[in-house]
């Protein structure tokens, strides 16, 4: 069997593997559900989720240790992730192969031939990685400040990286040195002027890595879509915000390997960037065995990394896809230990410029992004994140945007959020009461286990209740209720309700009703006459049986006594009511009745109220609630904290 | 002005044939175009909307059975389910052989069927037993809980009760939905109802738990009848009692259970602690809903003039809530 057949059967393997993840992924007992299903085994895998993290939290959280087996593999195999396993870039490949179905040999040749722009993957894995070994150096400079050793070893090891890197090329060593100089700059910045929160991490990375896009854009897109006929995986229909910037991303990348095969894991795959990096260290690569060849170049015409197997193979560009092993007719083409007879390029096509410019843009972007203090006194009230999420500033050093949370819910209210976090929580989730099937289920916490980077922390039930162990710590709030008064029916509009206080799953519940009587619009009736347990008016000034829903009273106040009686029925000019008024008031005079509706305000009990919303997801004021989830009060910010304990 | 030119320029000749296919392409591309406007052509424009026509639910009532009513004492849900249905006549008297029964659960929170703010599974599986073992071709188990339906039933035990019983669950969705209007009512009008859960049913039997609730005053039997409305139901809660009259009108079981085993009597109808139960080991079954929720009240230390919509019930003809009329049948299980 040719080698290539073996590629595609993994390929074809691990695509199949990733949708059947992807599915899996539901809430629920059955064997395609979440139970012990790896699902998110690719995202692990994905060694810039490991990186980034690791620069941001300097910890490498559970699952993600999978990173370090992708990286040896591609120290000993090359970029073997991106040809052999990556489900986003089987499809890539698949479609750069139809869209090459119609071309002659000499138009493939021309499309698959090397392109400087290739270069410009890299500068996008700077950009997005920059911001986090930025802030590595801050927190370095932080703890230097308890431990004067730590700042001694760190400048014994950047001087002995210095030394090293005097042996390696003068690109290498004058990139290594600018990106040192600007980290430190940017680390000195923070130590000395103090800006707090200004100079921090942020894991950007989420935005362009393949994994965590490929896994939102199925899951946020192909799969509601899919099943939105079938109704296997959920039985409403799932939304998500945000579905057009998902997809306008998703849909160009794939669409755009019919112009050019492999577009975005040639010019835009920060992952590939960094498997690019580690490549030009592999033991095994592709490469001719003799230098001399005809230059028929029909080698590029099945190409999918570009990387000129003809001339001086550039390694860290090939995918390993292996279809030059066949297309040389001479059979010159070999994956072997030694290197090519051509010669290599190993390093990425860096300017100096373009590394400095990079460089620059991205780590004062952090700063930029935070200048308009969302991370502290202007935080946007409406972002409620799932139980168990850090600190925000935490939580953007670890959440990658792969949407595994939204996916998991089982009501649909966590949702990829686009306009509440700004363009640093792109993606990120956020609650929206209003969508899915019921606010945040009391009795779950899937959304935190399944969490690759424990952006949201693993929560047991008893910690998100505050039961047993946790009975001192309290349990965990997402946000507090409020009640709109001006748009409640009880408060607003004397209309009976209290659907919120019905829903609030809280015992004893965190709404509470005050109950009180109020007097109908031109309800004060002045001629009334009663007797035993009717009332007879003069005129006939009453809807037929309006009042007699069960929630209405026939108030007479006379003499100081004050007797409140409800109506079982009315004409227009009588009303029956449920019990005969004390003799006492039984005259034949005529008499002021008042006819009052019996109304239970709801009232939310900010230290009950857990913010589940609930209550909000149910207010029959269907478009802007009147009761409504913000983010006062949520436990991961003591600064939001509501009461005084 | 000055001239550019003295005499005709110089132009292509028209070809006759050219000329000819040209004029009849653009010939019948106009008359298509003419043709398509004249067609679709609206002089009026959209009329207020249409409320589609409607229709009602069948009516699973068996009036040869009358109107009987059982309360079984004893802390076991089988065992009084089953004294309670003897009572009756046995339930070989309701369901037939080939019978098509769907039972309507109260599943409208996500919670443990310890918390009972839930249908007992339990007492589901043994009443289903009972149906399939007097011949029930299939019996059916419904509910549009106000939690996330699949959650609502995994947690509430209902699921698994379901299926080790031999009954099918049918999970609300959207297509399961259509307008109904009750005849006799005064809210239920062209309102997303559950029919098609009722599709093909021959028999209906509702199991509610015996619950405090704040706004009507108690969810029992006929309030289960909530968990049948789609659409955004929670506007009814304005005009709860005559909307629970309106659900008695609307549904017309075979029979139905009243699980009093535990009455939660505070913090309803969620509850959410077992402090909010209480052990009141008593179970209802009759073939006269408001009858039985007449006399489930008791366990929550009220009288059926606490509640309006009991009152609105009767008197639009849906049972008596005088339940001592109709001589119940008091078992006990020990």
């Amino acid at each position: 069997m040719r080698i290539t057949t073996v590629r595609r059967i993994s390929q074809i393997f691990f695509f199949v593997l990733f949708v059947w993840f992807c599915i899996a992924s539901t809430f629920g007992q059955s064997f395609w559900q979440l139970r012990n299903w790896p699902v998110n085994w690719f995202l692990q895998l994905d060694p810039l989720v490991g990186l980034g993290t690791i620069l941001t939290t300097h910890t490498l959280y559970s699952g993600l240790l999978w990173g370090v087996a992708t990286v040896a593999l591609t120290l000993l195999l090359g970029r073997f992730f991106c040809g052999w396993l990556c489900p986003f870039g089987a499809m890539h490949h698949f479609i750069g192969y139809l869209g090459s179905l119609g071309r002659s040999a000499r138009e493939k040749i021309t499309v698959n031939r090397y392109m400087g722009s290739q270069r410009i993957k890299y500068y996008i894995l700077l950009i997005l990685l920059a911001p986090a070994a930025g802030a590595l150096l801050v927190n370095i400079a932080d703890s230097s400040e308890q431990n004067p050793l730590l700042i001694a070893g760190i400048i014994c090891i950047l001087a002995i990286a210095m030394a090293v890197s005097r042996r390696a090329d003068p690109l290498t060593r004058r990139s290594l040195s600018v990106f040192f100089g600007l980290a430190a700059f940017w680390a000195a910045a923070g130590y000395f002027l103090k800006l707090d929160g200004a100079v921090s991490a942020s894991l950007m990375t989420g935005l362009l890595d393949p994994i965590p896009l490929v896994y939102r854009s199925v899951n946020f897109l192909l799969l509601p879509f899919a099943d939105s006929s079938f109704h296997l995986i959920s039985a409403a229909q799932r939304h998500y915000e945000g579905a057009w910037l998902t997809a306008s991303i998703f849909l160009a990348a794939l669409f755009l390997n019919l112009a050019i095969p492999r577009f975005y894991c040639r010019f835009v795959c920060p992952l590939g960037a960094l498997y690019g990096v580690f490549g030009r260290y592999a033991l095994w690569r592709i490469g001719k065995k003799t230098a001399e060849c005809s230059q028929c170049r029909l080698c590029d015409s099945r190409c999918e990394g570009a990387c000129d197997p003809a001339g001086r193979i550039r390694i860290n560009e090939c995918v390993l896809c292996m279809n030059c092993l066949y297309t040389c007719n001479d059979e010159l083409i070999g994956y072997n230990m030694f290197r090519s007879a051509s010669g290599e390029i190993v390093a990425p096509d860096l300017s100096r410029r373009g590394f400095v410019a990079a460089s620059v843009c991205a780590i004062a972007a952090v700063p930029m992004m935070r200048i308009d203090g969302r991370l502290g006194q202007n935080y946007d009230p409406a972002l409620i994140r799932p139980p168990g999420a850090l600190p925000e500033p935490d939580f953007l050093n670890r959440c990658i945007k792969c949407g595994q949370c939204a996916r998991v819910c089982p009501t649909n209210v966590i949702q990829p959020d686009i306009k509440r976090a700004g363009i640093e929580g792109l993606w990120t989730p956020a609650l929206n009461m209003r969508t899915g099937s019921s606010g945040c289920q009391m009795n779950c916490t899937a959304c935190s286990h399944i969490c690759p980077t424990a952006a949201i922390r693993p929560i047991s039930l008893d910690e998100k209740l505050g039961r047993g162990a946790f009975e001192k710590t309290g349990l965990i709030r997402i946000g507090t209720a409020f009640v709109d008064r001006s748009r409640c029916l009880p408060w607003a509009m004397d209309k009976p309700c209290i659907v919120c206080q019905e829903n609030c799953p809280v015992s004893p519940k965190a709404i509470f009703v005050k109950e009180s009587f109020a007097t109908v619009r031109n309800g004060n009736l002045d001629r009334a006459k009663i007797s035993g347990a009717s009332v007879l008016l003069s005129d006939p000034v009453l809807q037929p049986d309006r009042f007699g829903t069960g929630d209405f009273f026939v108030l007479v106040e006379s003499g100081g006594i004050s007797v409140r009686t409800r109506i079982l029925s009315n004409s227009q000019n009588s009303i029956i009511l449920e019990s005969r008024v004390p003799p006492e008031l039984n005259t034949s005079d005529l008499k002021r009745i008042a006819l009052q509706v019996r109304l239970q305000a709801p009232q939310v009990d900010p230290e009950r109220c857990i913010g589940c919303g609930i209550c909000e997801h149910e207010c029959p004021v269907s478009g802007l609630r009147a009761i409504r989830v913000s983010a006062e009060g949520e436990s991961r910010h003591k600064k939001h904290s509501l009461l005084l304990k | 002005m000055t001239k550019i030119s003295k005499g005709t320029p110089p132009r292509p000749e028209i070809d006759r044939r050219d000329f000819l296919i040209r004029s009849a392409k653009a010939g019948i591309a106009v008359a298509a175009a003419g043709a398509l406007g004249y067609f679709l052509y609206d002089p009026i424009g959209p009329g207020a909307p249409v409320e589609k026509s409607s229709i009602a639910l069948p009516d699973f009532s068996i009036p040869e059975a009358g109107k009987k009513i059982a309360i079984a004492t004893g802390e076991d849900r089988v065992k009084t389910v089953n004294a309670a249905l003897k009572a009756l006549g046995g339930i070989e008297s309701y369901v037939k052989r080939g019978d098509r029964v769907l039972i309507k659960v109260n599943a409208a929170f996500a919670t443990p069927p310890s918390l009972c703010a839930t249908t007992n599974p339990e007492l589901l599986a043994e009443v289903t037993r009972l149906c399939l073992r007097a011949g029930a071709a299939s019996v059916a188990v419904t509910d549009n809980p106000i939690n996330d339906p699949e959650s609502c039933f995994a947690l509430s035990g209902i699921a698994e009760a379901a299926q080790s019983s031999g009954a099918n669950l049918i999970i609300p969705r959207e297509s399961l939905f259509t307008n109904v209007t009750v005849p006799g009512s005064d809210l239920i009008r062209n309102w997303p109802v559950l029919y098609g859960a009722f599709q093909g049913a021959t028999k209906l039997i509702g199991i509610a738990p015996v619950k405090d609730h704040h706004r009507s005053g108690a969810s029992m039997s006929m309030k289960n009848w909530y968990g049948f409305a789609g659409g955004r139901r929670n506007i009814f809660h304005q005009d709860i009692h005559t909307f629970i009259k309106d659900l008695a009108l609307m549904v017309k079981p075979t029979f139905v259970i009243l699980d009093g085993t535990f009455a939660m009597i505070s913090n309803g109808p969620t509850g959410g602690s077992v402090s909010d139960l209480k052990q009141t080991n008593t179970m209802i079954v009759s073939t006269d809903q408001v009858a039985a929720d007449s006399a489930g009240v008791a366990l929550l230390g009220k009288t059926p003039a606490d509640l309006p919509f009991i009152a609105k019930a009767e008197q639009a003809g849906a049972g008596t809530s005088n339940f001592e009329s109709l001589s119940p049948f008091r078992v006990s299980t020990g």
